[in-house]
């Protein structure tokens, strides 16, 4: 019988799954150990600067869980988007933990590197001759914008991380890849049908979201020549066919179409069947191959440098004209700034955020009907470089703390946070890539290389 | 006057990659489901307004089979700008829980 069983531990490496996870995803016969090492949720930070998100001990706690059972059992392990963001120095990150445990568990494994950073002249010339197209929302991309980026990574489906198997690695550690390319390399390196196989791995890249108790480890999804089956590992937990088929809602625009670079996986006619109290099995979902393969591009642009200062008002008399207060600061650093700084507007942002009144949802805020009891003041001050940004949080200080309103108090004094009152916050960046690039096979932009660790 | 707030099990919001964000909506039954589908919820107009964006970017989708409801559209502000207010989009679904739903 042609089945295949991938055991997906955690929806990111680093968050930690009961150490019983691994064992018992091998005593129910995992073929392959999936886990996915970041996503571009905590914004374009990771990618800007290729530093990781996540606590290093975590992800080495994580790993150490994972390698010396898979070893032992025989199976390989595929992590993908090293880093947090799969920049080329995300996957040494995590080459570098690899390497650590394999020396303390005494382990002699074959390591596959895929890199997946685009150098920007080269996308350029790709642009030129028409193979970069825009996804919605974005518009026609222009040069300029490749040039602004620190760091661009191609997403890479599954047919680099099948080479690499297939040239026998234990151990991939791929760049920037598509949650479900990772779970989804096996079952289709057997041949088996590719719906069922992008479906299962969209509900599986977040291990046990899709599941009754999802912070309690992660699933196992068994893959056959009509569909799949996907449990949860815990034996407290449940997949129900309202949880599994509720998590393709997680995280995607449309629930029933997904693009991946070979072509399109089509849910909307999946169907969900309890084969018991707590696994379910899916059939009916489709993939249209795409006659064009794409691959995505993500890019992080710097937007800036920041320094913010945080404070926080409780007297109620100024909270009742809380936004005349912040519009009298604002104007009068308008004004003044460009007298003693000789910045145009254009060259700086100064805002005051709003904890406790509007602050998360800005405009969009429905409740402004009661003055807060106490609000959160941050300062922002946002310049080309990060000496202005901090000379302008230094010259915004007396006003933030002294502030009056017509006819009240003459000098009051708000509650600052810490001496000094200003925190640098280094660099912004901006994801500023929504495009994808033609290709003619979907691993010629990615690099591989082999090597091995241990004795 | 019932509000999505009152009638919905779970409103959600999360990013749908860097450019989308997506809020679902849960109903805990049949019912409540044909009610909140009549609702403002599902009119692209209405969530164009509360959330500064292009209507015709709106999309919506009705998972009967689920009782559910999502509707997604494009970030207003680019993720990690200047101008960000939540990175993860986690609290933006809350103006909804105000939408009034007829009976």
């Amino acid at each position: 019988m042609n089945e295949i069983r991938v055991l997906v531990p955690v929806g990111m490496i680093g968050g930690g799954f009961p150490e019983a996870t691994i064992d018992r995803g091998i005593e129910l016969g995992a073929d392959i150990i999936a886990v996915d090492g970041g996503s571009t949720d905590s914004g374009p930070h990771s990618l800007g600067t290729a530093t990781p998100k996540t606590a290093r001990a975590a992800v080495a706690r994580d790993l150490r869980m994972i390698l010396p059972a898979a070893h032992g059992a025989g199976i390989p392990v595929v992590i993908g988007t090293c880093g947090t963001s799969g920049t080329d120095a995300g996957v040494d990150w995590m080459y570098d933990i690899a390497k650590e445990i394999a020396a303390e568990h005494d382990l002699h494994l074959k390591v596959a590197r895929i890199y997946s950073e685009q150098d920007a002249s080269q996308l350029e010339t790709f642009l030129d001759a028409g193979r970069i197209r825009p996804l919605a929302p974005a518009g026609p991309l222009d040069a300029a914008t490749l040039r602004r980026c620190s760091h661009i990574v191609g997403l890479m489906g599954h047919e680099p991380l099948a080479a690499a198997l297939d040239a026998g690695a234990d151990v991939v550690l791929a760049g920037r890849a598509t949650d479900t390319a990772l779970t989804a390399v096996m079952p289709l390196m057997r041949g088996l049908p590719a719906g069922p196989v992008w479906h299962a791995s969209k509900i599986a890249e977040c291990g046990g979201l899709c599941t009754t108790k999802p912070v309690s480890g992660g699933v196992l999804v068994t893959f056959d020549k009509d569909g799949f089956v996907i449990e949860p590992l815990d034996p407290t937990a449940a997949c129900t066919p309202t949880s599994v088929a509720a998590h393709m809602m997680y995280e995607n625009a449309d629930p029933f179409r997904m693009r991946e670079p070979a072509g399109t996986l089509d849910a909307s006619r999946a169907n969900y069947t309890a084969l018991d109290d707590r696994r379910v099995r899916v059939e009916g979902s489709r993939f249209e191959r795409a006659e064009q393969p794409t691959i995505k591009l993500e890019g992080a642009a710097r937007a800036g440098y920041q320094t913010i200062l945080i404070s926080g008002i409780r007297a109620p008399n100024v909270l009742a004209r809380l936004d005349e207060w912040c519009d009298r600061v604002i104007d009068y650093l308008h004004i003044n700034i460009d007298k003693t700084f000789g910045l145009a507007r254009d060259d700086y942002d100064v805002q005051i955020r709003r904890y406790g009144h509007d602050a998360i949802l800005g405009a969009a805020e429905p409740d402004r009907a009661s003055p807060p009891r106490e609000v959160g003041i941050v300062f922002i001050a946002t310049a080309a470089d990060q000496e202005t940004a901090t000379q302008l949080a230094k010259f915004a200080n007396p006003l933030l703390l002294h502030a009056p309103l017509a006819g009240q108090e003459a000098l009051p004094s708000f509650a600052f946070l810490g001496s000094p009152a200003e925190t640098e916050r280094g660099p912004i960046h901006e994801f500023v890539l929504q495009h994808a690039v033609d290709v003619q096979t979907s691993d010629e932009l990615f690099r591989t290389v082999h090597s091995e660790l241990g004795s | 006057m019932t509000t999505l707030g009152d009638l919905a099990s779970v409103v959600r919001s999360k990013n749908a990659g860097p450019f989308w964000i997506t809020i679902d909506v849960f109903l805990p039954d049949r019912a409540s489901y044909d009610r909140a589908i009549r609702a403002a919820i599902t009119d692209p107009g209405t969530l164009a307004r509360m959330y500064a964006v292009d209507p015709e970017q709106v999309k919506v989708f009705r998972l009967p089979d689920l009782l559910a409801v999502k509707v997604s559209f494009p970030r207003p502000n680019a993720q990690g700008s200047r101008a960000e207010r939540d990175m993860h989009a986690g609290q933006q679904y809350v103006p909804l829980l105000d939408l009034e739903i007829p009976e």
